[in-house]
C-alpha cells in the first residue's frame, strides 16, 4: 500500500526466513566476521577472473540461504539480484546456476535494498509465496571496472573506499519465523555535482538524506521510531556529511543509533580509506550482522538506506557527474 | 656528496610536483604522467634538460620528464640527418630499448603471476 509519496507499507509483513553472508578474506579479518556464514581465504575463489569469483560469492550466499531456510530451491518462485558489473552478469549468471525466474535489479550499490523492496513488494502483493533476494560485490572486479586495475597500483585518496568482496541473500516469505519487513522508501535520484569517482561517500550522502526524509515524512514517525537507522556505503565521510544535512535540515538522529555498514565491516587498522562500499556492504551486513542481532532480540526494528552511485565508467571518463540513489527498507522483530 | 643532495632533492621535487596534480589539480595517474613527459620534452627542446641532468644526475635522468627529453632528443637526432620525416622515425630512438623492455617483461610478468586483488 502507498502511503505518503514514494512508501510502500506492507500490510502483510512478509518475513526473512532465512539470510545469509559470504565474504573474502579481508571480510574475515574484519570486525564482523563472526556474522558471515561463509568465508573464503582466497579472492578468486578457484575461478580464472575476479568477475566469475563474484558470480561464485553470489552462488555461495543464495545456497546458504536457502540451505539455511529448509526449502528447495524449486520452492522459490523468484530470484531479484543486483551487482555492480557490467549488465549485471554475476547476478544473471547466478540465475542461470541456480534456475529460479529472475528478475535483475540495477541500483548500484543500492541494488541490496532495491531488490528487498521488490521481493517484499512481491510477496505483500500476493504475486509470490517465497523470493530471493540477492547483491553482490567483489573489490577487484569492482576497480577494475570503475577505477584501476589493482595490478596497476594507483594512489587513492583518503576519502576513496574499499569495495566488499562478498554476496548477501535473504528469503522473503510470506509465511515463518523471522525479522519482518514492514515498509519501503524508494528514493529519487539526486546529484549534487560531484564527479570524483574516489569520493562515492561525499556524492551518494545527499541521496540518502532525501530518502530518510522521505521516509519519515511519509510516514510519519520520528527517527526514535528505530533502534538502528542505517546508511549503506557512505562510509566515514559520506555518513559525516548526511550527519550534517540531517541536523541543516531539522532532523538530528541520535549519533548512538545513526551508523553506515560501510564504517561496521572492517577494523580500524584494516586500511581501507574512508570505509567499506559496494553491494555487499549492505547486503552482508543487513543480511549477516544487523538480521543476527534481530533472532537474538538486540536490536527490535531498523531501517536501512542503501546507497547507490548510478554512475558507468563511460559518463566519468566523459566528466559527468555522479547521480546517487537510496532506498530505505525498514525491518522489524 | 654535494651531487646526491641535488639528486635528492630535484628528483624528490618533480616527484612532489606530481603529487601535487594528482592531489590539489584531480589529475589521473596517467594524465600526470604524461603531463611529466610533455613538461620533460619541452624543457628539452628549450635546451634546460640535459643541464637539469648535469647538475642533478639521476635525480633528473629517473623521473619520466627525462623520457620527455629522450623522445625529443631522438626526434631531433632523426631530423638533422634525414629531414622532417626523421621526427616520425627518431622520437622512439632513444627510448626504444624502456617501451621494449616495458612490454616484454610486463608480457612475462602476466604470463607467470597472477594479480592479488
Amino acid at each position: 500500500m502507498l502511503k505518503g509519496h514514494q512508501t510502500w507499507v506492507f500490510e502483510s509483513k512478509p518475513t526473512i526466513i532465512a539470510s545469509s553472508a559470504v565474504g573474502g578474506p579481508k571480510e574475515a579479518a574484519g570486525a564482523l566476521a563472526e556474522d558471515f556464514d561463509v568465508l573464503h581465504s582466497d579472492i578468486w575463489l578457484g575461478q580464472d577472473s575476479f568477475e566469475k569469483a563474484e558470480r561464485k560469492f553470489l552462488e555461495d550466499a543464495c545456497e546458504k540461504a536457502i540451505e539455511k531456510s529448509g526449502y528447495k530451491k524449486e520452492d522459490i518462485q523468484f530470484f531479484l539480484s543486483g551487482d555492480l558489473i557490467n549488465q549485471i552478469v554475476p547476478s544473471s549468471f547466478a540465475a542461470r546456476t541456480l534456475g529460479i525466474p529472475y528478475l535483475g535489479v540495477f541500483g548500484a550499490c543500492s541494488s541490496s535494498m532495491q531488490g528487498l523492496a521488490l521481493a517484499s513488494m512481491m510477496i505483500d502483493g500476493g504475486f509470490a509465496t517465497k523470493v530471493l533476494a540477492a547483491a553482490s560485490s567483489h573489490n577487484a572486479a569492482a576497480e577494475k571496472q570503475f577505477r584501476y586495475p589493482t595490478e596497476y597500483g594507483a594512489q587513492k585518496p583518503p576519502t576513496a573506499q574499499w569495495t566488499v568482496t562478498g554476496a548477501g541473500a535473504a528469503l522473503v516469505a510470506n509465511e515463518g519465523q523471522g525479522p519482518r519487513v514492514t515498509s519501503a522508501t524508494i528514493g529519487r535520484v539526486i546529484d549534487l555535482g560531484i564527479s570524483d569517482p574516489f569520493n562515492m561517500g561525499a556524492a551518494m550522502a545527499p541521496a540518502g538524506v532525501d530518502t530518510i526524509k522521505a521516509h519519515f515524512r511519509d510516514l510519519n514517525i520520528d527517527p526514535s521510531y528505530y533502534d538502528i537507522i542505517a546508511t549503506g556505503d557512505l562510509g566515514a565521510v559520506g555518513h559525516r556529511i548526511a550527519g550534517d544535512l540531517l541536523i541543516e535540515d531539522g532532523m538530528d538522529i541520535p549519533k548512538e543509533i545513526f551508523t553506515d555498514c560501510g564504517l561496521l565491516i572492517y577494523k580500524e587498522e584494516q586500511q581501507v580509506f574512508a570505509g567499506a562500499s559496494g553491494c555487499a556492504a549492505s547486503a552482508t551486513v543487513t543480511y549477516g550482522h544487523f538480521l543476527n542481532r534481530m533472532r537474538k532480540g538486540e536490536l527490535k526494528k531498523i531501517l536501512i538506506v542503501a546507497t547507490g552511485a548510478l554512475l558507468s565508467p563511460m559518463s566519468y571518463q566523459q566528466k559527468e557527474s555522479i547521480p546517487c540513489v537510496a532506498h530505505a527498507v525498514s525491518i522489524e522483530m | 656528496m654535494e651531487k646526491f643532495i641535488w639528486a635528492f632533492v630535484i628528483g624528490g621535487g618533480i616527484c612532489v610536483i606530481g603529487q601535487i596534480l594528482m592531489d590539489g589539480f584531480r589529475l589521473t595517474p596517467a594524465h600526470t604522467m604524461t603531463s611529466l613527459v610533455v613538461a620533460g620534452a619541452v624543457l628539452g627542446g628549450m635546451g634546460l634538460y640535459d643541464p637539469l641532468i648535469k647538475f642533478a644526475g639521476a635525480g633528473a635522468s629517473v623521473p619520466i620528464c627525462s623520457f620527455g627529453n629522450s623522445l625529443f632528443k631522438g626526434a631531433m637526432m632523426e631530423y638533422e640527418l634525414h629531414g622532417i620525416i626523421g621526427v616520425l622515425t627518431g622520437i622512439f630512438e632513444i627510448t626504444s630499448a624502456g617501451i621494449s623492455a616495458a612490454i616484454i617483461f610486463g608480457f612475462i610478468a602476466s604470463l607467470i603471476f597472477k594479480s592479488k586483488g
